[in-house]
């Protein structure tokens, strides 16, 4: 088990794997995760300086029952069993979840009139719970929305989840377990051969047995490093907003659109960090970088979120972000197995991947075993405790005990957020360490709050820049 | 832990130092400042500039200087000054939560002043778009950037636009040219060509239109008052001005905020709408020079001491609001006391007349003889409030040009 950042890639034996999973996504990530029960030899590759540094870690960080999933898709049933294996596993490792439950509000006859038919769609993906609300009782449990709510489907069983601990988990999990993490170590090239491919990087050949495309929405451009051409990946772009925590008392629910030929329409949903999040836009694009939002993006999303929630608009907004979903013009995933390739591609992971993770990993290691892997007797993983980054659950600075033992934890450095001293210095001297500030922020939400990095900014990157060299932060 | 103390004053900048120097020379027993920084004087330690007024032989202090004489007076009139600990929310009335590399406290007041401050809004806050690479930054965290790190240019940049039209922006402009930072343009919203900018371009009527780079910041969009968008090539930028109060604690009591400044709404004794609880500084409006704050630290002192020697709290004032073109008027309620009000325009506006008006009567009328500007406010004195009645209706003020 090592993680690697800079320098060459071991070399001979030690670059030998039985599979190598590229792109440490969430996809990937779970992918090896569940891989490392097994007594394998396993590399995790990832192009950027960190895990879950694509679309991982721009989305609306919603646990989906799937509920409103197309009967019948592949999409539907790991949606399904994701959110029933991720849930427990948050439990375990500590990944902050809160089952709000979701509310679809609609706005005009036509979005009422789909309800019904919407909980009907529910009924047959296994979920028997929902409920119709008249405006009265859609009035109660949510006494901030906007006028002209004609009522709403009630979902429960949706929840919200914290993105960032979840793939830096899996990514944890794995690594203990034995896996090699390889990063800023973008796979330029694949010779495929027999018994080994070999992939070339910026950093090195690695050679592999089996090979899994998590590339998400590269996927398509890794297909093509091993000859393959079976679909093409459209990045649709989703621009957010983040309200301050002052807004959280506004809504007790995640309010999800009612879906209709107009498009989808925005949703509003609390965050496990305690703000309110608004959006996402749907728009289809060409660049796979273009993660920028726009003018017309953020002032659209205003609109709507103020005919949802008027008061919303009064808040600060706390961040500003966009992610790209991997659509591929197929209303399902595109995962397929190669076995003359022994190669897995995990493409077309669209709007529900985070949920699915765990499922699609399960989902993968059939696969590889149909490609001829024989992974050989499971046993349990390392262990997995990650720090807490929910507003719902206790957290150092409240810790009266954690505080006596380590006075670190009673310095706040990052005001807005409440993050101690001692959670920086943990999550830098942690299993995978932060590449960036950006990461120690996924990792503390330090630098994360309403100041955006005014009062404590200079103070965590020097806590930063004195970080020690521990165990794996080569 | 649980504790009491006489005064519990929150954040050791200038208006909650000058408070507890001022309180504890009175007499009012433990006053007690909560500093969540390492080091007391709050904002004026990283502007390493004259500025602050003059010490006793007159010679002007910087920043750092003046932050050290008021925890000194503070210190000497007997005060406590504890550094590093945060209050981070409310248990009861009169009763703060803290958090400190001691423990958790509980500290409970028989009065609490609240002078936490103000901070800039950033990017995100303004709702600027486009990516988020590095190199985005207030002038707070440029200033403490290069306090923290010295001016290294790799610091900060080798080249800055600065958005912003006041003096903050202003200063943010030399703390970066004497950083060896080039400075490529101040880009300024409404028009404000009385601030000189020592021979940087400034574009007035522009806004950013998005951010680009991704790592780090490669230039800023610009769209200029005729519609033209261009884009300036930097790797730094520093959003300036647009001030928010700190106004946490103050929300999390569930206080109200005055609806132009974002502040809570106090008296002319500083006393806001909770039973002992005294809100003074920056808190109340944003930025105003560290004098201002000082001053209305010490004012305060009156009502607390009232207050500690048993005097009934009095009950809320009638509201005073601006109207447009006034962005805010402090305070914002009318108590027991007249004074002076502090206004700030939205916009220019030369020779107005201003208009007070109570209950829809109007109480004063009057010209005044300059141009009020978006970044200074104007102080009107107590012969403008004179003949208000603190039982009648609400209060509002108003200007025409
Ligand atoms: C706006 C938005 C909202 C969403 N909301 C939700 C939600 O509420 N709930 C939910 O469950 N899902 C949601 N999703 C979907 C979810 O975020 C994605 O399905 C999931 O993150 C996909 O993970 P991934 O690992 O496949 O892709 P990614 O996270 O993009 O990971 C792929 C990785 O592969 C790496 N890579 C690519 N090419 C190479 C190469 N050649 N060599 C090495 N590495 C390479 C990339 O650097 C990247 O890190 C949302 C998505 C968006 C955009
Ligand atoms: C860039 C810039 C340049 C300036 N230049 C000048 C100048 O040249 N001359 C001049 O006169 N003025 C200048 N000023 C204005 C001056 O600095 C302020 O007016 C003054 O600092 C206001 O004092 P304050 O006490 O209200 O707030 P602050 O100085 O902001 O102090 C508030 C303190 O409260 C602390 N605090 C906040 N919340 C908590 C909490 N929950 N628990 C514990 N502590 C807390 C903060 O850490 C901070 O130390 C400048 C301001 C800026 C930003």
């Amino acid at each position: 088990m090592s993680v690697t950042r800079t320098g060459p890639l071991p070399a001979g034996e030690a670059a030998e794997y039985d599979v190598v999973v590229v792109g440490a996504g969430v996809v990937g990530s779970a992918i090896a995760r569940a891989l490392a029960r097994h007594p394998l030899r396993i590399a995790l590759v990832e192009a950027a300086d960190d895990v879950g540094d694509g679309t991982s870690k721009a989305n609306t960080a919603i646990l989906h029952t799937g509920f409103d999933a197309a009967p019948g898709t592949l999409e539907a049933r790991l949606v399904r069993e994701g959110h029933r294996l991720l849930t427990a596993y948050a439990r375990e490792a500590g990944i902050p979840v809160e089952p709000l439950g979701a509310l679809l509000v609609a706005w005009n006859e036509e979005q009422r009139a789909t309800l019904p038919r919407l909980a009907e769609k529910a009924e047959r993906n296994g979920h028997r719970t929902t409920r119709l609300l008249t405006p009265t009782e859609l009035a109660a449990r949510e006494p901030h929305v906007g006028p002209g709510a004609l009522g709403a489907l009630e979902v429960p069983g949706e929840s919200v989840i914290c993105p960032w601990t979840t793939t830096l988990a899996y990514a944890t999990q794995a690594v203990r377990s034995g896996v090699d993490l390889h990063l800023d170590c973008r796979v330029e090239k694949v010779r495929p051969g027999d018994p080994y491919h070999r992939l070339v990087t910026r950093r090195g050949v690695l050679r592999a047995r089996h090979l899994v495309n998590a590339c998400g929405l590269h996927a398509d451009a890794f297909d093509a490093l091993v000859g393959r051409e079976d679909f093409t990946v459209t990045p649709r772009r989703g621009q957010l907003l983040v309200f301050d925590k002052f807004a959280r008392d506004l809504v007790r629910h995640i309010l999800l659109p009612v879906p209709g030929p107009l498009g989808k329409g925005v949703l509003i949903s609390p965050t496990v960090y305690g703000n309110v999040m608004l959006g996402p836009t749907a728009e289809d694009l060409d660049d796979k970088t273009a993660t920028g939002t726009t003018e017309e993006g953020l002032a659209g999303l205003r609109e709507q979120g103020g005919r949802i929630l008027p008061a919303l608009l009064d808040e600060e907004v706390t961040a500003v972000y966009a992610g790209l979903r991997a659509a591929t013009g197929q209303e399902d995933y595109r995962i397929a197995a190669h076995p003359e390739l022994r190669y897995v591609t995990v493409g077309g992971i669209r709007s529900t991947g985070l949920t699915a993770s765990l499922a699609i990993a399960e989902h993968v290691l059939g696969l590889l075993a149909d490609c001829g892997l024989d992974p050989g007797p499971a046993r349990p993983l390392a262990p997995v405790r990650m720090p807490n980054l929910g507003e719902s659950f206790p957290r150092p600075y409240r810790d009266a005990g954690l505080i006596a033992r380590d006075p670190e934890f009673g310095s706040i450095v990052c005001h807005c957020e409440r993050v101690t001293r001692g959670e920086i210095r943990a999550a830098l001297a942690s299993t995978i360490p932060p590449g960036g500030l950006d990461g120690l922020r996924r990792r503390t939400r330090a630098r994360g709050g309403r100041c955006q990095g005014n009062h404590c900014g200079a103070e965590v990157r020097a806590l930063f820049e004195e970080r020690p060299y521990g165990e794996g932060a080569r | 832990m649980n504790r009491t103390v006489d005064v519990l004053v929150v954040g050791a900048g200038p208006a909650g130092l000058a408070a507890a120097a001022r309180l504890a020379a009175a007499g009012a027993g433990r006053v007690e400042v909560l500093e969540r920084e390492a080091t007391a004087g709050g904002v004026p330690r990283h502007c390493s500039r004259p500025g602050f007024g003059a010490d006793a032989r007159g010679r002007a202090l910087d920043g750092p200087a003046y932050a050290r004489r008021a925890l000194r007076e503070a210190l000497r009139a007997g005060a406590v000054v504890r550094t590093g600990v945060s209050a981070t929310g409310w248990a009861g009335p009169l009763t703060l939560d803290v958090t400190a590399p001691t423990g958790l406290e509980r500290v409970r007041a028989r009065a609490v002043v609240l002078a936490t401050g103000a901070r800039e809004r950033p990017r995100s806050a303004r709702l600027v778009p486009g990516t988020r690479p590095a190199g985005v930054l207030t002038t707070g965290e440029l200033q403490r950037t290069l306090a923290r790190f010295g001016p290294r240019r790799e610091s900060v940049g080798r080249r800055a636009v600065v958005v912003g039209g006041d003096p903050v922006a202003r200063g943010a402009v030399r703390t970066l040219r004497a950083a060896g930072v080039a400075v490529t343009a101040v880009v300024t919203g409404p028009p404000s060509p009385a601030v000189a900018f020592a021979g940087v371009p400034v574009l007035v009527g522009t806004v950013v239109t998005e951010l680009l780079g991704r790592g780090r910041l490669t230039g800023v969009a610009v769209r200029g008052p005729d519609g033209r968008t261009a884009v300036l090539r930097c790797d730094t930028v520093v959003f300036s001005g647009d001030w928010i109060p700190e106004h946490e604690l103050v929300r999390a009591r569930g206080l109200p905020l005055a609806p132009g400044t974002r502040g809570p709404v106090t008296d002319h004794g500083y006393r806001t709408t909770e039973p002992g609880v005294f809100a003074v500084g920056n808190l109340l409006r944003g930025v105003e020079p560290a004098l201002v704050a000082a001053a209305e630290g010490r004012a305060a002192a009156r009502a607390v001491l009232e207050r500690l020697g048993g005097a009934p709290w009095p009950a809320a004032g009638v509201p005073v609001t601006a109207t447009a073109p006034l962005r805010w008027v402090t305070p914002g309620l009318l108590g027991p006391e007249t004074g002076p009000l502090l206004l700030r325009p939205e916009r220019r506006l030369v020779r107005p007349v201003l208009t007070v008006a109570q209950n829809g009567v109007t109480l004063r009328r009057e010209r005044l003889g300059g141009t009020l500007v978006p970044w200074r406010s104007v102080r009107l004195g107590e012969q403008w409030t004179a003949g208000l009645d603190p039982a009648g209706g609400p209060v509002t003020v108003d200007a025409e040009e």
